[in-house]
Parts: C-alpha cells; structure tokens; sequence
C-alpha cells in the first residue's frame, strides 16, 4: 500500500552513504529556505534537477509526487496574485493579478520545487528503516528513532486492519455518503482500529521482552563514509554557499 | 493543512522548528519503552485514518484526527505527530526538513491544548462527555488551521487573503471531525476504557 518507489535503484546516488545524503540534503533545504532572489532560487532548481536525473528514478511515478506536492502551490497561485495589492499586471474582467503577487508566488514556486526534487533525489531514495537508523548516528533522539521504525514498521499492519474492517463493512452494504450513517460508522471503525492498535502494541512490546529487549536497539546496519562520499559534500556545500552568495550579492553575477 | 517547502519566511520556520523541539522533548520525556510501543503503533492508526476521505456534500475531505490523538496521548501526541509527519514526507513527500516544525507544531498544539483544557469533561459519562470530545475534535481542527493561516500571513502580508480561505474552507471539516470524535470517543468508553487513561500517566492504560 505505501510502496517506495524511489527507494531501490543502481545509480550513483543510491550508492552514496544514507548520512551523507541526509545531511547535505538538510543543508540544502534550509539554505534554499532563506533564499529571496529568483535567480538564486532558479540556480538551486536547476542544481536540484541535476542530482535528480542522476539518481534516475522511475518518471512516472516521479511526475504523479511532483504533481500532488504542487498542489498547495497551485493554491496559491490560484489565491495570492488575485488578492495582493500592487501594481497590475493582468486583468480578467474583474479579477486583475498583481505584480507583487505574482513574483512572491513566483519565488515560493521555484523554493518548494528545489526543496522537493533534491528531497526525491536525495532522501527518498533510501527506504524508511534505513533513514531512521542513519537519523540515529547522525544524532537524533533515540526514542524518536524507535517511535518512527515502529510506526513505519506497523503502518502496513494497521493500514491492512483497516481495509480488512472497510471490506466487512461494504459487504455488508455499506457506501460512503454525507450523513450521520457514514459518520458514525467510519468513527466505530476507527476507534475499532485504535482498540486493536493498542492491543496489539501491547503483545509486540511483551515479545520483545521475551527476546531480551532492554531499550536499545542492536541495529545489523553498517555505514562507511568512502571518499566518494567526501566528494559528493565538499562539491554539494561549494554549490549551496554559491546559491547563498548569489542571493546576498546579486550585482556581482549579474554585471 | 499541509504548508509545503519554500513558502514561509525564515523566521517563522525557526519559530516552528524550536517550539516542535520543546514540545517533543516534553512528549518523550514522560514516556519509557512500555508505552513508546503503544504511541508508535497508535501513531500508525492515526496515520491509516488521516487518509480517509470522507464526504461532506459534494466534496470530501481526509480526517485529520489531532483532536482524537490529543485526547488519548496528551503531549505524546507532540512526538506522535512529528512521527507522522516524518512518515508523510518520505512516503508522499509531503512537506520536508524545513517545514516540519511549523507544521508539527500547528497540528500537535492545539492538539495538547485541547487535551489539557478538557480533559475533565472527558472524565464524565453522559452529555458533558458528549460535548467534551466535540470541542475536541472541532477546536483541534479549527486551532491547526487557524495556526497554518497565521504562519502563512505572517510570512508576508500577500498571503493574508489565500490564509483566510485556507480556514474557512475547514470549518465543514471541524464539524465532521468534532462528531467522528465523539463517536469513537463514546465506543472507546464502552470496550477499552483504559485506552482514554493513556495519558494519566505510567498507571494507565497499562496492559493487563
């Protein structure tokens, strides 16, 4: 049900170490985040699509994420030039968009892009278990790390439950309408989803128990940072510090 | 309800980013391994019923369910959430590093709110109950969104307009939530009790 299209290739990003990836690709966003100039936004879209193609991922499935990400973003180019106040640009009988509006969603627009496509190609194309373990050496709480591999760990469980009591209830001649009908089943059905969710933390956590858990986690996974692993950063931080430079001297590259 | 990369202001961002940090750490403190496994597993369910689209007229919505998350985990839903957001950005890439904070905090918060403020109505059989995990529901909702209008307003004054539809087009939502809410609050009551006294503390909702 939640499959992992990206997760699985041969190319030369998958074969760099998951803490690497995850680290430049946090730098990254945040830089990118501060961006105000458009050309410097535009530059990082372009770095961003450069690391995507190279770690070749399925397009298909590429262009359906990409598309459904946009969609906040198609809100608000639908919304904020329409409602800005500023300097015309375009009128349409009564609606007229404003410049203002338009190069602030312009700018959002070319930031959420960058952030998403370096994310696709960086961050995605590790699987779950093995970026809760790198977000573990890489410092994060280790109780976050566990509550996140048991909730991935459970979600397929959990998500076959629910479509497991979803069919019960459709032979039964059940159909999703607006009403109190509807309302009130979905809420039984979910809160019988959550009565066995909590049952069944319970048997998970007392096998485990059995099998000598003591809080910590015993992990098979090794990491080995190579030196193509140094290269891959040391050229991902030259270009994020010139994204920075570009947007705080935007006269010197554009002379 | 979720803000995507890009789109807020440094500021706002940093804001998100430390107080979902000091909510987490308050989350995580009060739980040990034992009850860790039930937040997890409960995050799980949480994250299956956020993708149910249920229909209000001639559109439909997907369930949110920070209010139902709140009232059972009290501030474990703070990590919960977080958690589960985490998930909706490797799975669907919704969201990412930056925007996690602002948007964790704007669900969770309310959420705990909620929590603290009507716990004692919750504690009580009949109407007040009823009304109880109503508001719960309904107000979680109605503070998540409007909390994601105020980042974005706040981020620039151009977005006040869009900010300002984003929450009016989830008062249909807070009203169905408010009521999915009481329902499965009430169905909880009647077979697990002990579930709704997750959050008392170490001594309940414990196993048998």
């Amino acid at each position: 049900m939640f499959d992992e299209p990206f997760a699985h290739g041969s190319s030369p990003v998958h074969g760099l170490d998951p803490r690497v990836r995850l680290a430049m690709a946090g730098i990254f966003s945040v830089c990118v985040a501060m961006l105000r100039e458009p050309a410097a936004a535009g530059a990082a879209l372009l770095l961003a699509v450069v690391i995507l193609a190279l770690s070749a991922p399925p397009m298909k499935q590429l262009c359906k994420r990409v598309a459904l990400v946009n969609v906040f973003i198609v809100f608000l180019w639908l919304t904020v030039p329409l409602t800005m106040p500023g300097a015309p640009v375009l009128t349409l009988g009564p609606l007229t968009a404003s410049r203002e509006g338009v190069e602030l969603v312009w700018l959002a627009t070319l930031k959420s892009n960058a952030i998403l496509l370096t994310f696709l190609a960086l961050v995605t194309s590790m699987d779950s278990p093995t970026m809760g373990h790198a977000l573990n050496r890489l410092g994060a709480p280790s109780k976050l790390v566990f509550l996140f591999l048991f909730t991935y760990r459970y979600l397929h469980v959990i998500a076959d439950e629910w479509q497991r009591l979803l069919t019960a209830a459709r032979l039964r001649g059940f159909a999703l309408r607006t009403g109190m009908h509807t309302y009130r089943t979905i809420g039984n059905l979910l809160a019988m989803v959550l009565v066995n969710s909590f049952d069944r933390s319970g048997r998970v956590y007392q096998a485990m128990l059995l099998r000598g858990f003591q809080g910590r986690f015993a992990s098979v996974v090794r990491f080995k940072a190579r030196r193509q692993d140094a290269l891959f950063a040391a050229l991902w931080l030259i270009a994020t510090a010139g994204l920075v430079l570009m947007d705080l001297f935007p006269e010197a590259f554009f002379v | 309800m979720h803000i995507s990369e890009g789109v807020l202001s440094a500021a706002i961002l940093g804001l998100g980013a430390a107080l979902t940090v000091c909510g987490t750490a308050i989350g995580l403190r009060r739980l040990d391994y034992d009850r860790l496994m039930t937040v997890a597993i409960l995050a799980a369910a949480f994250f299956v019923g956020s993708l149910i689209h249920i229909p209000i007229g001639p559109a439909s919505a997907h369930l949110i369910l920070n209010g139902l998350l709140g009232a059972i985990l009290g501030w474990a839903a703070f990590p919960a959430i977080l958690v589960a957001l985490m998930l909706q950005s490797v799975l669907f890439q919704y969201g990412g590093f930056t925007v996690i904070g602002v948007n964790a905090f704007n669900m969770a918060f309310p959420a705990v709110l909620c929590f603290l403020l009507l716990r004692p109505l919750l504690s009580r059989p009949g109407r007040m109950r009823t009304a109880g995990a109503f508001c719960c529901g309904a107000l979680s909702v109605a503070g998540a969104a409007l909390l994601t209008a105020v980042s974005l307003a706040w981020t620039d004054q151009g977005f006040l307009q869009a900010a300002r539809l984003l929450f009016l087009a989830h008062v249909p939502v807070m009203v169905v939530e408010g009521i999915v809410t009481v329902l499965a609050v009430s169905f909880l009551y009647k077979v697990r009790p002990e579930l709704l006294l997750f959050a008392a503390g170490p001594e309940g909702g414990r196993h048998a």
